[in-house]
């Protein structure tokens, strides 16, 4: 009984801190831009402007809800729901601390994987369904460029499962007890970083939304709390790239001194912060430019980083 | 489990018929998208996590959007929908009906008479077994997968390489 109520706790917890999370990011960053651009950013709701998200969600329920007449009805609706549910599922099989997890499936990374391609149908459908020409090249983009880094960042974690020696979350992060992975596996450290930015389509990726050529991409159709949707997926999925970057490479939970919850937050939010930086600080590539740099490049460093690192596990038996 | 595993197969028999029937391409297609999540579910309940998870990433995460992809780019319109209801004629189902049918005669005997192999396996089989088994006694299939695989793509390259002249 105490088991389920402690996993239910766990469930509640996670479910709520990441979506307060989401609400919290948009604050930070722009905070933080404002701060790396030289102004004030917003500051006037509460206490350093720390009630913003709340007004923005007001004022984003109380939006009229439109829905175009030449939209696709049922798959418009269907399209924002997609991206949320999917990432939120992927916090399932993060593991926060020693024991605090919802659940840890022995296929964990696939499971994950799983999920964030599925993600891709988020952006697909609504540009599909919204029946509009920018928002149709915006899905579309966001369809090549989705499928392609989900190839790169695959193969990037293949170098962590053989050192691990598991799919397993849980067990990814035990073997990094001597060494963390960011160390041993450094080009995958970069690999999935930089995939993990272009499935999450952030600036400098975010070419399916590209609002100086495609209106807003595939959310150009969408107003009120649908296209809040969007936003609080994106936020979310910074969230679980910092968390699974975290997990994978810098050790997860383990740290001296202060307790195992505390690292893993510190970790997560200190990669939040260097993908906001990246955002202050890099432009928008070109979509051939994106492609190519997929292909030609992170493709061969993530495919030599698995020959190089298998040859060395089987050398170390 | 038991439980789960009839209830994702239901859908997944019932995402496929709808799949099928649908005259928008694109719907069609997500039908299809829900059968084979379905699909992933009956795996994981009969104790194969392995096989699931990869029919999620590969098959309902990569082939169908890239169906998807394909689809949106043909920007088809009331005219195909029209065409596609004209194709699905009540006579357009009796020879498939009975192919299936037949199929299906099959399956219940197999079902009936094998009673072995209707039965779940005592314990879910994990990603290393998958692994041994694919490159101890199967090596031959996965290289012969490789080489078809090599063959598509070097002719992929082929089509898309730019004359240059």
């Amino acid at each position: 009984m105490r088991e389920i109520v402690f996993h239910l706790l766990v469930v509640v917890c996670v479910l709520g801190g990441t979506l307060s999370m989401a609400g919290a990011l948009i604050w930070l960053e722009r905070r933080l831009l404002a701060l790396w651009q030289d102004r004030y950013g917003p500051n006037r709701v509460g206490p350093f402007g720390l009630f913003q998200p709340v007004a923005d969600a007001i004022k984003i329920f109380t939006k009229e809800d439109w829905i175009p007449p030449f939209a696709d009805r049922a798959v418009f609706v269907a399209a924002p729901a997609v991206i949320v549910v999917t990432v939120l599922m992927s916090f399932a099989v993060v593991p926060f601390a020693p024991g605090v997890w919802v659940a840890d499936l022995n296929v964990g990374l696939l499971f994950l994987f799983g999920m964030s391609s599925l993600g891709a149908y988020s952006l697909i459908l609504a540009g599909w369904a919204s029946n509009n020409k920018y928002s149709l090249i915006g899905g579309l983009r966001a369809a090549a460029q989705t499928i392609s880094y989900e190839v790169f960042m695959g193969l990037s974690l293949m170098g962590v499962v053989m050192l691990a020696g598991s799919f397993s979350l849980r067990a990814i992060v035990e073997a990094q007890q001597g060494v963390w992975f960011c160390v041993t596996q450094f080009p995958a450290l970069v690999v999935f970083l930089i995939a993990g930015l272009a499935e999450t389509h952030r600036l400098p990726f975010d070419m399916p939304e590209a609002e100086s050529e495609l209106v807003a991409g595939f959310h150009s159709e969408y107003s009120g709390m649908k296209f809040g949707m969007f936003f609080v997926g994106e936020y979310l999925a910074i969230t679980l790239l910092s968390a699974l970057a975290t997990v994978l490479f810098f050790g997860g939970w383990l740290g001296p001194v202060l307790p195992p919850l505390v690292w893993f937050v510190l970790k997560t939010g200190a990669l939040i912060c260097g993908i906001i930086l990246l955002r202050a600080s890099l432009p928008r590539l070109r979509f051939d430019q994106l492609m190519s740099l997929g292909w030609k490049i992170l493709l061969p460093v993530a495919l030599l980083n698995i020959v190089v690192t298998g040859a060395i596990a089987l050398l170390g038996k | 489990m038991t439980v789960i595993f009839y209830l994702s197969a239901i859908i997944a028999v019932a995402a496929t018929f709808l799949a099928i029937t649908r005259t928008n391409a694109v719907h069609a297609l997500l039908y299809l998208a829900v059968s084979l999540l379905a699909v992933a579910m009956v795996l994981f309940t009969l104790g194969a996590p392995f096989a699931a998870a990869l029919e999620i990433v590969i098959y309902a995460g990569a082939i169908v959007v890239l169906f998807v992809f394909v689809v949106m780019m043909l920007n088809q319109g009331t005219a195909t929908i029209r065409r596609e209801r004209a194709y699905l004629t009540p006579s357009m189902w009796i020879v498939p009906g009975l192919l299936t049918l037949v199929l299906f005669a099959e399956l219940v005997c197999v079902v009936a008479w094998v009673p072995e192999a209707a039965g779940a396996p005592a314990e879910a089989i994990g990603p290393k077994a998958v692994g041994m088994a694919l490159f101890g006694p199967y090596a031959i299939a996965v290289e012969m997968a490789s080489l078809l695989l090599l063959a598509g793509l070097i002719g992929a390259f082929h089509l898309g390489r730019r004359d240059e002249e």
